[in-house]
């Protein structure tokens, strides 16, 4: 238990002498997911919406593949992400492996069908005939579109929230793309990684009490948003 | 039209934040002539990332040179299946066996002596195998088993991992498959950590025990042994592998490694900390 008390004792002292390693830790781990749940959300929010309001064959095939994507391993994410991007890969001109940009591809790839399964959840189960009212009313279909998502926003921000949430404490496919680099890709959960093969446990502990309380932080700041705008 | 638009705008975004990488990335190497390439990947071992050797060396070659390493810390196996891949343009590697094989497959194109440190047995306090103060690994390794005493392997194909094998081997034991005798797949700060945990036995270099001893429930037990020597090699890989491979930048870090500067870095590294060297710098002495 001491190790813990360290460990608190040294997120405290990190943070407060203004460690300049862990404060670039901490907002690299918030600008590479923070980019892939932004991307996830560009993707999989017209994507669940379309999945949620149309019908066409082969839907719920598309759908069982989004659900399965959200049990998506990182590990197997991250691999193939690594061979897609090795020097021998399709993508290996774009020197990309090893740098934060992998990560970020890495992270979309886990997070947006999250994002997808949630918007779809979040539309459908808006009642069926809010649709046909607004129509009605003469909107146009973008109107309409912007309407529902409207009305579905507070799901919506769940989805936004459980890409963040899967994707910023993931280590699997970020340490595998990223190399987990100092000063470059290391990432929380990659450095909390290598800092227990070190046997650097406070730090450890540390960096971890700092993670949880980013993810609470964002946690927070999205439920407040929610409370404030509860719609009547 | 609304996911076309939006599907572009996510292009665009990926697209964008690819192409703010690039300034960032030159940025960080102020010399005053910046190689034509100046990314370079080391595949390395964990133990020269754990110890924190690395750390040093690292900054001061690219500062010399204007080159950016991307160090990749992955056993000697993992790192000589990138090298033949050519995934990696130059390996700082301590498996001579599987170096040798490498060197004769064509893989790489020079191999140089950087430096070694040594391996050692290290066991719970209460030594049930009874191996305290030897001083030749195979009889070590014969009373472990002998005893049915927990040993906790790497078992990750790693330079020490095929080290253990083989003085295994050499003692004609047959140790995998074993019920005292575990696995954990992981580096060696992770694998010392179990082995602590289990009160069993491992094989550890010194660097990394002595990096973590505060933490660990494990002795020094059996040293010395000229089996028991870690030899790390630099390794060029061959530059016919990719196309991608960066072969002037694997040639200076080979340079470097071996340079007097460098050497007495290696030599001095770890005493402040240790009261002890953690590696010996051997550059252009016989193997």
């Amino acid at each position: 238990m001491d190790l813990v008390w360290d460990g608190i004792a040294q997120a405290f002292w990190l943070l407060v002498r203004g460690d300049r390693e862990t404060y670039q830790v901490i907002l690299r781990s918030t600008q590479v997911s923070g980019m892939a749940t932004v991307l996830s959300v560009l993707v999989g929010v017209p994507l669940g919406t379309l999945l949620g309001l149309s019908r066409f064959p082969g839907r719920n095939v598309l759908i069982a593949l989004v659900n399965m994507g959200m049990g998506l391993p990182p590990v197997v994410v991250g691999l193939l992400v690594v061979i897609t991007l090795w020097r021998s890969g399709p993508l290996g001109g774009l020197h990309m492996l090893y740098t934060p940009q992998a990560m970020i591809a890495a992270q979309f790839v886990l997070a947006f069908p999250l994002v997808t399964a949630f918007t779809l959840a979040s539309v459908q189960q808006l009642n069926p005939k809010l649709r046909t009212q607004i129509l009605a009313l003469g909107a146009s279909r973008w109107q309409m579109l912007l309407l529902l998502l409207r009305e579905a926003r507070l799901p919506l921000l769940a989805a936004v929230m459980a890409g963040f949430g899967a994707v910023i404490s993931e280590v699997g496919a970020s340490l595998m793309v990223g190399g987990n680099i100092r000063g470059l890709t290391n990432v929380l959960t990659t450095d909390i990684v290598s800092a227990t093969g070190r046997g650097d446990f406070a730090r450890a502990i540390a960096l971890g009490i700092i993670l949880l309380a980013l993810v609470y932080a964002a946690s927070l700041a999205i439920t407040t948003i929610q409370q404030r705008t509860r719609p009547s | 039209m609304l996911r076309n638009v939006l599907l572009a705008l996510a292009v665009l975004a990926l697209l964008s934040c690819s192409r703010q990488a690039a300034p960032t990335s030159t940025q960080l190497s102020p010399a005053a002539t910046p190689p034509a390439n100046p990314e370079l990947v080391l595949a390395t071992t964990t133990s020269t990332q754990d110890s924190g050797l690395l750390d040093v060396l690292i900054p001061m070659f690219e500062k010399q040179t204007g080159y950016r390493v991307k160090p990749i810390a992955v056993g000697s196996g993992q790192a000589m299946a990138m090298g033949e891949r050519g995934e990696a343009d130059v390996l700082l590697a301590h498996a001579p066996d599987s170096e040798v094989k490498f060197m004769a497959g064509g893989h790489g194109v020079d191999r140089k002596l950087v430096m070694h440190n040594d391996f050692v047995l290290v066991g719970p306090g209460g030594d049930p195998a009874g191996i305290a103060g030897l001083t030749v690994a195979k009889e070590a390794f014969t009373k472990i088993a002998g005893s049915k005493s927990l040993f906790v392997s790497r078992g990750d194909n790693s330079g020490t991992d095929q080290w253990e094998k083989k003085l295994w081997r050499e003692a004609g034991i047959t140790a995998k498959g074993q019920p005292w005798y575990l696995e954990t797949g992981q580096g060696m700060g992770l694998t010392l950590n179990v082995a602590s945990e289990k009160a069993a036995y491992t094989m550890t270099d010194r660097g990394t025990y002595l990096a973590m001893r505060q933490h660990l429930h494990l002795d020094i037990l059996t040293e010395g042994d000229k089996s028991l020597l870690n030899v790390y090699h630099i390794i060029v890989v061959n530059p016919n592998k990719s196309d991608r491979i960066n072969h002037a930048g694997a040639q200076a870090l080979s340079a470097f490694m071996v340079s007097p500067g460098a050497q007495q870095v290696i030599g001095e590294f770890g005493i402040a900390k240790f009261g002890q060297p953690l590696f010996f710098p051997d550059a252009g002495k016989p193997e």
